[in-house]
C-alpha cells in the first residue's frame, strides 16, 4: 500500500497526513485527522451526512478524494464556531437523533453564505441535498429561514 | 473507502494529460481521466470501476472555460454543473442540470463527467444533442472539433486516450423554445424514471430521451413520427413508440409497462405544450 504525505488546511490549521491516493476526504478527516463530525452514511453521495465546506462550497466528503483537497480550505462542523445557525437549530428543535445534523449544518451554512437572499425555491434546492431519517425537515427549514430572515451570515471560523 | 490503490496525477496542460495517459497506459495501469470523479469514487468503492491511475483534468485551463463570446457559448468539460447553471448562459441546459443529483453533488459533478459517465441517465446530453452542439476532443494527434451528434452513439465515442475538452453551442440555438421534463416514481429527489427533452426549431420539434432505454438518445424516425401533422397527437405518439430503438428499461424504478405509460402521457404533455397545431 503506497502512501504519500499531503498537507490539508482544515479549520484554518495546516495538517500533514499520509494518505493513499484513493482515500476519500471523509475517510481521512475521520480516521487520520480525528475529525468525526462528518458522518459516514450512504458513502454514495446520496445522504449528505458527510457534508463539509471546501473553498466556500458545500461538498460531500465521500465524493472527494483527500488528495483533491490539497491547496483548498476545508471546514468541518468542528470549525463552525459561534454561528447563529447553531443557535437556530437548537431554538427550532431542528434535530432528533442528530446523526444528519453536522451535514445539514454545513450545507445550510453554505446556503446562508452563498445565497443570503435565498428564496423558498433556492432553500428547497439546497436542502434537498441532505436526508434526515427522523424527518425533521420542517424544523430544519424553519431554522435556516430564521437565520436568513435575521440577515446573519453563517461564516464560522473560516 | 476504495479498497484498491491508484496513482493520482494532476497535469496542467492538455499535452501533459494526453502524454501521461499514453505512458500510464503503456505501463498497464488502465488510466482514467478524472473530472468531478464522483462516479469513479462511488463505483470504485464497490469495485465496479478499477484503475491503476487517475488523471485529474481540473487544472487544465481549457477544461475550465465558461464563456459567451462571438455568438458562441463554450463550456469546459471540467466545469461543475452548478457553475454552469449559475452562469445562466443556456436555460435549456440549466433545466436539465437542475434535475441531476442534488445541489451539493452538483458542486462536484462536472459537465464532461456527466456526458462521459457510465450512469444511464446522463441528462446533460439531451439539450446538447438537440442544439447541434460541437465538442472539442484532444488526442495524441491534437485537437479536433466535431458535431456531438456524430460522436455520440449510446456513449461519447472517444478513442483510447482521447479527452473531452469543451462543448460549444451557437448562442442562437440556446434561445430556442424548449421543454425538459424529468419524471420520478416518488418525490422530487428520488432516482429518475425518465427525462424527455424537446426543442422547437423551424416549426419542428426535436426530441431526446433519457431513462427510457439503457442510454440517452435522439432518434430521427421518432422525431418524424411526432412531427407528422397529418395524424392526431395520440397516433403520432403510438407510431413513435413503435420506433424506440432499444428495449425499454425495466428495473427497480419502473417496469417496462409503467415506463411506456409514463412516456406516452409525458409526450402528450409535451405536444400539448409546444407541439403546435393538430390536424383533426
Amino acid at each position: 500500500m503506497n502512501k504519500s504525505e499531503i498537507t490539508l488546511n482544515v479549520n484554518s490549521e495546516e495538517r500533514s497526513v499520509y494518505v493513499r491516493h484513493s482515500d476519500t476526504l471523509l475517510y481521512v478527516l475521520r480516521e487520520e485527522l480525528g475529525l468525526t463530525g462528518a458522518k459516514p452514511g450512504c458513502l454514495n453521495g446520496d445522504c449528505g451526512a458527510c457534508t463539509v465546506d471546501v473553498d466556500g462550497q458545500a461538498m460531500k466528503s465521500c465524493l472527494m478524494l483527500a488528495i483533491e483537497a490539497v491547496g483548498k480550505k476545508i471546514t468541518t462542523v468542528e470549525g463552525l464556531q459561534n454561528i447563529p445557525l447553531k443557535t437556530a437549530f437548537i431554538k427550532k428543535f431542528a434535530f432528533q437523533c442528530g446523526y444528519c445534523t453536522p451535514g445539514f449544518l454545513m450545507n445550510s451554512n453554505s446556503l446562508i453564505n452563498n445565497y443570503p437572499q435565498a428564496d423558498d425555491i433556492q432553500i428547497k434546492d439546497c436542502l434537498e441535498s441532505n436526508i434526515c431519517r427522523c424527518t425533521g425537515y420542517k424544523e430544519i427549514e424553519e431554522a435556516v429561514k430564521s437565520v436568513l430572515a435575521d440577515g446573519s451570515t453563517g461564516n464560522g471560523n473560516y | 473507502m476504495i479498497s484498491y490503490d491508484f496513482e493520482y496525477f494532476k497535469p496542467s496542460s492538455i499535452d501533459k494529460a494526453i502524454s501521461l495517459f499514453q505512458s500510464l497506459d503503456q505501463q498497464g495501469k488502465e488510466p482514467i481521466y478524472f473530472s468531478g470523479g464522483t462516479e469513479i469514487i462511488t463505483l470504485g468503492r464497490v469495485n465496479k470501476i478499477k484503475t491503476g491511475a487517475v488523471i485529474d483534468i481540473k487544472e487544465i485551463p481549457e477544461c475550465l472555460v465558461l464563456k459567451r463570446e462571438s455568438n458562441k457559448l463554450t463550456f469546459g468539460a471540467a466545469q461543475t454543473l452548478n457553475r454552469i447553471r449559475e452562469s445562466q448562459y443556456f436555460r435549456f441546459l440549466n433545466k436539465a442540470i437542475g434535475e441531476i443529483a442534488d445541489h451539493t453533488a452538483r458542486n462536484k459533478i462536472t459537465l464532461g463527467g456527466n456526458m462521459c459517465a457510465n450512469i444511464i441517465y446522463r441528462e446533460t446530453i439531451l439539450p446538447l444533442l438537440l442544439t447541434d452542439s460541437q465538442v472539442i476532443i484532444a488526442g495524441p494527434g491534437g485537437l479536433k472539433q466535431l458535431p456531438l451528434n456524430e460522436v455520440f452513439d449510446q456513449t461519447l465515442r472517444l478513442q483510447r486516450g482521447e479527452l473531452l475538452i469543451q462543448i460549444m453551442i451557437e448562442e442562437k440555438e440556446s434561445e430556442l423554445p424548449f421543454l425538459c421534463i424529468k419524471k420520478r416514481r416518488q418525490w422530487d429527489v428520488g432516482y429518475p424514471l425518465m427525462t424527455i427533452a424537446a426543442l422547437k426549431k423551424d416549426q419542428q420539434i426535436r426530441f431526446a430521451f433519457s431513462g427510457l432505454c439503457s442510454y440517452p438518445f435522439r432518434n430521427e424516425k421518432m422525431d418524424g413520427s411526432l412531427n407528422n401533422q397529418a395524424l392526431p397527437k395520440e397516433a403520432r405518439i403510438e407510431e413513435a413508440m413503435r420506433q424506440i430503438p432499444a428495449p425499454v428499461l425495466k428495473d427497480v424504478h419502473g417496469s417496462e409497462d409503467y415506463r411506456r405509460f409514463v412516456f406516452k402521457n409525458t409526450l402528450l404533455d409535451v405536444l400539448d405544450t409546444i407541439g403546435g397545431t393538430e390536424i383533426e
